[in-house]
């Protein structure tokens, strides 16, 4: 098995700087950086890792701040009960199958669907008008599929800090806010950035979710549609380092922040 | 922030993670084929038509086979991993312990294409055997992180005691370390399959003409006539995804595995 899996990365890795050749369209096997000479000299595609990584930062962040006070109330707050209930109810979403989700999203999105006739309903116009930037639906219904993944780590890390911590800093005069600043958001840093890593890669990779919420194309989309459509799997090798290299250096920054510890 | 302040951020998330699921519940009652909000007519018609659909069975089955080989590879491959990782010290382990990593930290993309230039390069047929293989190297990764963890958390010196009193390695592993690491089999396992039967990006580029329920789904949800079809099936994913979340609950009241907890 892990013959067959490195097998087909490293050939994909070696195929990268092979190239297509237009004319008789087959592929050269010979070196060459055609492929990554395309890549940064084609404005479009400077587009799409641009856009990929701006929704897959404000995924990431949205995700972080709505988050925080499920995750507190979960862990400082809620009794046994109620934190085993919450938990679950979580938990529940994550084995609700991924396309379902998008899906559901892509009805509800939909003209004259459930948002639709709900903005209406307040008065606040049309869908379209709202929320006609096709990033912005992305970017929510990314916020949706992985908030869980943001919830439990940090409701893990939040549970961790000992109560006499909170005990000393108001003792020490802190009101809620300098402890909160001062005491929790420190120490729950390295699981903030344990979900992170959810959050930004999985964001990163996909591309059945913007292929059925909005009309843009991420990263992941060039990439299939090199495969699938073009038959260029040179290219698609290429631009699938882009987003390999930007998780790699994000998970070596997370684990300088102790991200790991916190998983 | 206040309690109040806590409680009502916590169901406004709640909110947020259900009220898309309940929507395409109610979507599979519609009597209209049409996808407008508000829902004026509601049936159960669909639920026989679903029943009834060659399509869906097919895919169903399909999926259902490949869920249960992918665990089965992955449950004997990704304990015999974690018990020669944990127990033996030899050349190249760090490197398999980062290698069985990769497939969870890479975008599915990249495995997807990675894989289906392989299948091509080494002239095999795509179909059930290689959408096996292709989930099996994330299924893999799953039981090995939950049989490697329970290893980690259980003291060698059972094993030694055992051998001690002169059991052979395979009564040591029989009735000492299979038990330790029952549940934790169970829970990868059970992650193992529902990953393998939601998985839908590797499924695309290993699959050939094939279809699992996934591949089914997203083949039909853009055909007017087939949507009321997809909203059941859509609803019947959903209902099954609560039985792991019980049974690992159950798992993990019953036995205080933690099971729940490190998925």
């Amino acid at each position: 098995m892990a013959v067959v899996y490195f097998g087909a990365l490293a050939l994909l890795l070696v195929s990268a700087f092979w190239y297509l050749d237009p004319a008789t369209n087959t592929i050269v096997r010979s070196l060459s950086f055609k492929n990554f000479a395309d890549l940064i000299g084609q404005p479009v595609f400077r587009t799409i890792v641009l856009r990929t990584l701006v929704v897959a930062v404000a995924v990431t962040i949205v995700d972080g701040i709505i988050a925080f006070p499920i995750a507190y109330y979960m862990a400082r707050v809620a009794g046994p009960r109620v934190r085993a209930a919450l938990f679950m109810a979580v938990l529940l979403p994550l084995w609700a199958s991924y396309l379902v989700r998008v899906y559901a999203w892509s009805v509800i999105l939909s003209e004259n669907g459930f948002l639709s006739s709900v903005l209406n309903l307040i008065g606040l116009g049309s869908l379209s008008s709202v929320f006609g930037v096709s990033d912005v639906s992305m970017t929510v219904v990314f916020c949706y599929l992985w908030l869980p993944y943001m919830i439990l780590p940090l409701y893990a890390g939040l549970e961790r800090i000992p109560q006499s911590f909170f005990d000393a800093s108001a003792d020490l005069g802190a009101g809620a806010a300098t402890t909160f600043r001062r005491v929790v958001l420190p120490l729950a840093l390295p699981a903030l950035v344990a979900g992170s890593i959810f959050t930004f890669s999985l964001t990163l990779g996909d591309y059945i979710t913007p292929q059925l919420t909005s009309n843009s194309r991420f990263i992941g989309t060039s990439i299939a549609e090199s495969v699938g459509v073009a038959g260029n799997v040179p290219f698609a090798a290429a631009l699938s380092l882009v987003p390999i290299a930007i998780i790699a250096v994000y998970v070596l920054v997370a684990r300088r922040l102790g991200a790991f510890e916190a998983l | 922030m206040g309690r109040g302040a806590l409680r009502l951020a916590t169901i406004a998330v709640l909110v947020f993670l259900y009220v898309p699921i309940g929507i395409i519940a109610l979507y599979a009652f519609n009597a209209n084929r049409a996808q407008t909000w508000p829902i004026t007519k509601y049936t159960t018609d669909w639920f026989a038509a679903a029943l009834d659909n060659e399509g869906v069975r097919a895919a169903f089955g399909l999926s259902l086979t490949v869920a249960f080989w992918a665990m089965a590879t992955a449950l004997v491959l990704g304990s015999l991993a974690a018990l020669a990782v944990h127990r033996y010290r030899f050349f190249g382990r760090d490197a398999l312990s980062f290698a069985l990593i990769l497939p969870i930290a890479l975008p599915g993309i990249v495995t997807a294409i990675a894989l289906n230039s392989s299948v091509h390069a080494l002239d095999v047929q795509f179909g059930t055997l290689t959408i096996v293989v292709g989930h099996a190297t994330f299924c893999v990764v799953v039981v090995y992180n939950n049989v490697v963890a329970r290893l980690r958390r259980t003291s060698a010196s059972i094993e030694e005691a055992s051998m001690d009193l002169g059991a052979d390695t395979w009564q040591t592993f029989r009735y000492v370390t299979f038990p330790v690491i029952r549940t934790a089999l169970l829970a990868g396992g059970m992650l193992a399959f529902a990953l393998s039967f939601d998985e839908i990006i590797v499924t695309q580029f290993t699959a050939g003409t094939q279809e699992t329920i996934p591949i089914w789904i997203l083949n039909h949800l853009h055909q007017p006539n087939q949507r009321s079809i997809v909203n059941v099936v859509a609803l019947f994913l959903i209902l099954l995804s609560t039985l792991p979340v019980y049974l690992a609950n159950r798992l993990t009241t019953d036995t205080s595995s933690g099971a729940a907890g490190r998925l």
